[in-house]
């Protein structure tokens, strides 16, 4: 407390003075406010996002024209789309560096770090994050990341390309792709820098929800939003050191010829000397991390379209703690489920057995989750604002890519759908789009609160509508492709006769997907136009309870001048009965609208209870004549 | 006042900006409609195939969107400047898009089921494909059900309760009878999917040996970009490999002082007599592959330093299969499905299920791995392995079943 006391003094006494002037520099780049640091993240996950979305349409384009020549890719890409055709070796290189990128740089640093750098201290009541260096250097070492992942597009040998997954031995000998030579070096060294800087903005979280909250924001008032990032911090921190340690041993494989995944290998007629390791345990240290990533993914975009469905349907959340629960359900059961992407990689099947119950298990809290936001829509009075409309979106994508889990996650059916197209279909759902749309909404809704501006509705409902469509028509048959057997990651279907018969289907999602990417120029030109053209935000565009929106529209440092305000509520007392606007903020307290009290929101203050029953003797209810 | 002056000055010069662009589009238009009549066909084919062709038809569609959002701000600025209510009701056209969608969406999906539902892989080929088919149409039901319900609450909700000034929401915190109903629920299914799983996996890798159908073994080995299939001869036995024995000669390390190996077989396809089980020893000399045989409902990776066991009995041969898919080009097939380099894409390799008399007319000509060359390596006398004797066989068999077994736990 003493610490906040002297930060407000500081900020009163040389706001004047010019001594807290902030230069270029440190405003801009090596900024430590938390607000700056927030919208570092997303611009660069934004990059990252249209890099990620070019690759992707390079390789549709490959797989829908397998045949034909596109000149205009050689002048692009060089040597590695000679005569205007992409080559095997390079499109493995385009599916791995799509998925790392959008996994790790857009979902997981794009995502959790923006809006948890956003909202935590906003919506919580603090002045800034616990450590703010800690901070600035969890961003800087994501950008390094995403330099260094980067370059290898620049490397004679090309980025890695042994799948996102990279599981050795192929990513750990370099003679066995190209990709598997220095881009793969990188794109350990990548991953590296980028666990680093997820653990230093995790730890800053988890310490800022616990220890920095304002007066009244017990831990059950905060909001969904707090919740998913606070336990989406502590998932990444208890599972990111493990890929890490993956990571090293990889690099010890490669460079120093340990031999802790490799054994009886004969590559290309050459025998080598690696013996006792087992290619398995890296799949293990992999998706241990790998599955509770996934989580990592979708639960910030849960809290956010929590939040935001709850807003815009004028109507709390329904079952506020049956949420909570859900989200610590998945935390805690994300941790046992990750042999479920190795049914088929002859892990013992006991394990198969074991790991299949946990993941259907974990269908469970997915499923509250679903319906709780079904129950918030019904009977609401829902403003279809941008932020909205993709909420909705994320709830369908969920539902249908989480479906497809019961088939996955039964480990007899993963057997023949294991690898296949219909996992592609069903992780670009229910991960992919629900994520990417948690996202967009989370931008369209907190924009206001980042630039201090609008963006343009319009622009918004249209980017939503051809986005939906689009995202649906790409992967929906895509589901059929895997359940006819058609493995993922082919370069092309033509050496299989069974396989020419999803030719068109191919041409027809390479257009739906163009489509998609070309929706996104609606998003990138309002997102970028309104930074400084939009219409100036008011204090409260969406008429929200949640504290952010009490800070001035205009950022200053420390978040809100004089005193932090107290919370007296929970964040989702919209459209109470008995008091006369559709939304009551957290900083209300309760004897200012006793009108709309209820015993519940008392706790079992005796005290409380009392005074209310007084004032409601002397007040008698005359609505209900009319 | 002011602000009206204002607006009227906005909208004509957006009215304006309207005209123009639409004075100058439709005369360029004519003019091009015109030159298009004058002239002969010109061949459009270079132009499809140029970007800036298609840059040129985005930027279009952008200047389109451009002046219907233009139009629509005129529109609303008009009404407004009227004193009007608000032109559009966006919240009205957003419930009945989301409708609409929820009708389309449906009949889509339909329309997938039935179309491209009917393009998959035919019917398991093998007694656990059959059980696995029968798990995957129920899980099939289950949630195709469920997807279509909560669909149309998602969407249905999203158009009964659009915004309306005069309704207030109803607030409805929370009622932990129906959240308990519906954390059970899906218990309850999930529960039942569950043990219908495991049951269906402990099946499929926990098979009890039949001592009068036994196993035939077959090896498969993956390795940058093809397979290699041995057969275990007369013996009936796989015999021992060692990559360090690997080879220009002995591709696959097959270590011959193991009189188990002498007799094996090399083969092109897999051909495999219908109705007896057949036990798949899985092998890697590179990097990770996955032996993937979709018709039988068969995957298995295959790891360099570990063998891994997959055992199925096919049901149908490729001749039924042809007739049954009215197709007499049909063949099974199995294929790569982890990727493991440049040539994943490829490789292939055909399998013939056939009956059992033809099963044993193609093995007899199939030839042996040990060879002269390989002989004089191993110091092996050039001459016709010698036919052991049954009691020999009987007792290597034991051992290799322990070994196999081994295999499998590990």
């Amino acid at each position: 407390m003493s610490t906040i006391a002297l930060h407000d003094e500081h900020n009163h006494d040389h706001a004047d003075h010019g001594h807290h002037k902030e230069t270029l520099i440190s405003k801009y780049i090596f900024s430590m406010d938390h607000k700056m640091i927030a919208k570092q993240f997303l611009v660069t996950g934004i990059i990252m996002a249209v890099i990620a979305m070019i690759l992707s349409i390079l390789f549709r384009i490959q797989l829908a024209w397998p045949d034909k020549d596109f000149p205009f890719l050689e002048t692009f890409l060089g040597k590695w789309a000679e005569g205007g055709r992409i080559k095997p070796d390079f499109y493995l290189a385009l599916v791995t560096i799509h998925g790392t990128i959008m996994v790790f740089f857009v979902l997981t640093a794009g995502l959790s770090g923006t809006f948890s750098n956003l909202l935590i201290p906003l919506q919580i009541g603090a002045r800034d994050m616990a450590s703010p260096f800690l901070n600035m250097l969890s961003y800087w070492f994501f950008f390094l990341a995403c330099v260094v992942m980067m370059s290898s597009f620049f490397i004679q040998t090309g980025p890695a390309s042994g799948g996102w997954t990279v599981y050795p031995p192929l990513s750990a000998l370099p003679k066995a792709m190209p990709g598997s030579g220095l881009g793969m070096t990188l794109w350990l060294v990548s991953m590296v820098l980028f666990v680093a800087s997820s653990l230093m903005g995790g730890i800053n979280y988890v310490s800022t929800i616990l220890n920095m909250r304002t007066k009244g924001m017990d831990l059950w008032k905060m909001p969904l939003t707090i919740w998913a990032f606070f336990l989406t911090a502590i998932l990444g921190i208890l599972s990111f050191p493990v890929l890490v340690a993956g990571v090293v041993l990889l690099i010890f494989d490669r460079s120093v010829g340990t031999s802790f995944y490799l054994s009886d290998i004969v590559l290309g007629g050459n025998i080598l000397p690696n013996e006792g390791g087992s290619p398995i345990l890296w799949q293990h240290l992999f998706w241990f991390l790998g599955h509770p990533e996934v989580y990592i993914v979708i639960m910030p975009a849960l809290g956010i379209s929590s939040e935001v469905i709850s807003v815009n349907s004028r109507k709390p959340i329904f079952g506020y703690h049956a949420m909570v629960y859900s989200l610590i359900g998945i935390t805690v059961l994300s941790f046992i489920v990750w042999g479920h992407h190795m049914f088929v990689t002859g892990m013992n099947p006991l394990l198969g057995g074991v790991f299949m119950i946990t993941t259907l298990i974990i269908a469970v809290p997915s499923a509250v989750k679903t319906f709780n936001y079904l129950a918030t829509l019904w009977r609401g009075n829902i403003r279809f604002t941008p932020a909205m409309l993709f909420a909705i979106g994320l709830v369908s994508f969920f539902i249908s890519g989480g479906l497809t889990g019961i088939f996955l996650g039964n480990a007899s059916l993963d057997i023949n759908l294991h690898d296949t197209y219909f996992v592609v279909a069903h992780f670009h759902l229910v991960m992919g789009s629900a994520a990417i749309f948690g996202m967009l909404a989370g931008v369209y809704h907190w924009y206001p609160k980042m630039f201090g501006r609008m963006m343009n509705a319009k622009l918004g409902y249209l980017h939503f509508w051809l986005t939906f469509i689009a995202a649906y028509l790409v992967f929906f048959p895509l589901h059929f492709l895997g359940l006819d057997g058609v493995p993922r990651r082919y370069y092309a279907f033509t050496e299989f006769e069974f396989m020419k018969k999803w030719l068109t289907v191919n041409v027809f999602v390479t257009w739906a997907a163009i489509m998609a990417a070309l929706a996104q120029v609606a998003f990138l030109f309002n997102f970028f136009y309104s930074i400084y053209k939009g219409k100036k935000a008011p204090q409260n565009p969406w008429e929200s309870n949640t504290l952010e929106w009490t800070a001035p529209v205009e950022h200053i440092h420390g978040n809100w001048p004089g005193e932090i305000p107290t919370v007296h509520r929970w964040p989702y007392d919209y459209s109470k009965p008995g008091h006369d606007v559709d939304f009551i903020p957290q900083t209300v307290p309760f004897s200012q609208t006793m009108s709309s009290n209820l015993p519940h929101d008392f706790e079992g203050n005796a005290e409380a209870e009392k005074i209310q029953q007084e004032w409601e003797l002397a007040n008698p209810v005359q609505e209900n004549k009319g | 006042m002011s602000l009206r002056k204002f607006i009227t000055n906005k909208t004509t010069a957006a009215l304006a900006v309207l005209l123009t662009v639409f004075a100058n589009t439709s005369a360029f238009a004519q003019e091009a409609a015109a030159g298009a009549a004058a002239a002969p066909k010109v061949d459009m084919g270079e132009v499809y195939k140029s970007v800036i062709f298609y840059v040129l038809v985005f930027l279009a569609v952008c200047l389109f969107i451009a002046i219907v959002g233009k139009a629509i701000r005129v529109y609303e600025l008009s009404r407004e400047a009227q004193g009007k209510p608000v032109g559009i009701n966006w919240n009205r056209v957003h419930a009945s898009l989301f409708a609409l969608f929820l009708v389309i969406g449906l009949y889509g999906v339909y329309w997938e089921y039935t179309v491209h539902g009917a393009m998959l892989l035919p019917d398991a080929a093998s007694i656990h494909g059959e059980r696995i088919d029968k798990m995957f149409n129920l899980t099939l039901i289950i949630t195709t059900i469920v997807f279509v319900v909560t669909h149309i609450l998602l969407f249905g909700f999203s158009y009964i309760y659009k915004y309306s000034a005069k309704r207030k929401a109803y607030y409805y915190p929370h009622n932990n009878t129906i959240e308990k109903i519906w954390t059970i629920i899906p218990a309850l299914v999930l529960t039942v999917l569950v043990l219908m799983g495991f049951l269906t996996w402990r099946s499929i890798f926990y098979k009890v040996e039949d001592p009068k159908n036994k196993a035939i073994q077959i090896e498969v080995t993956s390795e940058q970009f093809k397979w290699s299939i041995r057969y275990p001869g007369a013996d009936g036995i796989v015999g021992k490999r060692n990559y360090k024995l690997t080879t220009a000669s002995n591709a696959l390390g097959i270590d011959f002082k193991d009189l188990n190996s002498r007799d094996d077989e090399m083969a092109d396809e897999m051909v495999i007599p219908v109705n007896r089980p057949v036990r798949l020893l899985l092998n890697s000399k590179d990097v990770i592959h996955s032996f993937y045989m979709p018709h039988f409902r068969v995957q298995l990776n295959t790891v360099p330093g570990m063998q891994t066991v997959f055992e199925f009995t096919p049901t149908i041969t490729t001749k039924e299969m042809q007739e049954k898919t009215n197709d007499p080009n049909f063949k099974y097939l199995f294929f790569c499905a982890k990727i493991c380099g440049g040539g994943h894409y490829n490789m292939q390799k055909d399998v013939r299920v056939v009956s059992e008399k033809e099963y044993e007319e193609w093995l007899a000509e199939q030839k042996t791995y040990l060879n002269d060359d390989l002989r004089k390596e191993f110091n092996l006398p050039v001459a016709p392995a010698p036919v052991k004797s049954v009691a020999d066989s009987a007792a290597t068999d034991s051992v290799a079943a322990k070994t196999n077994q081994m295999a499998l736990n590990k």
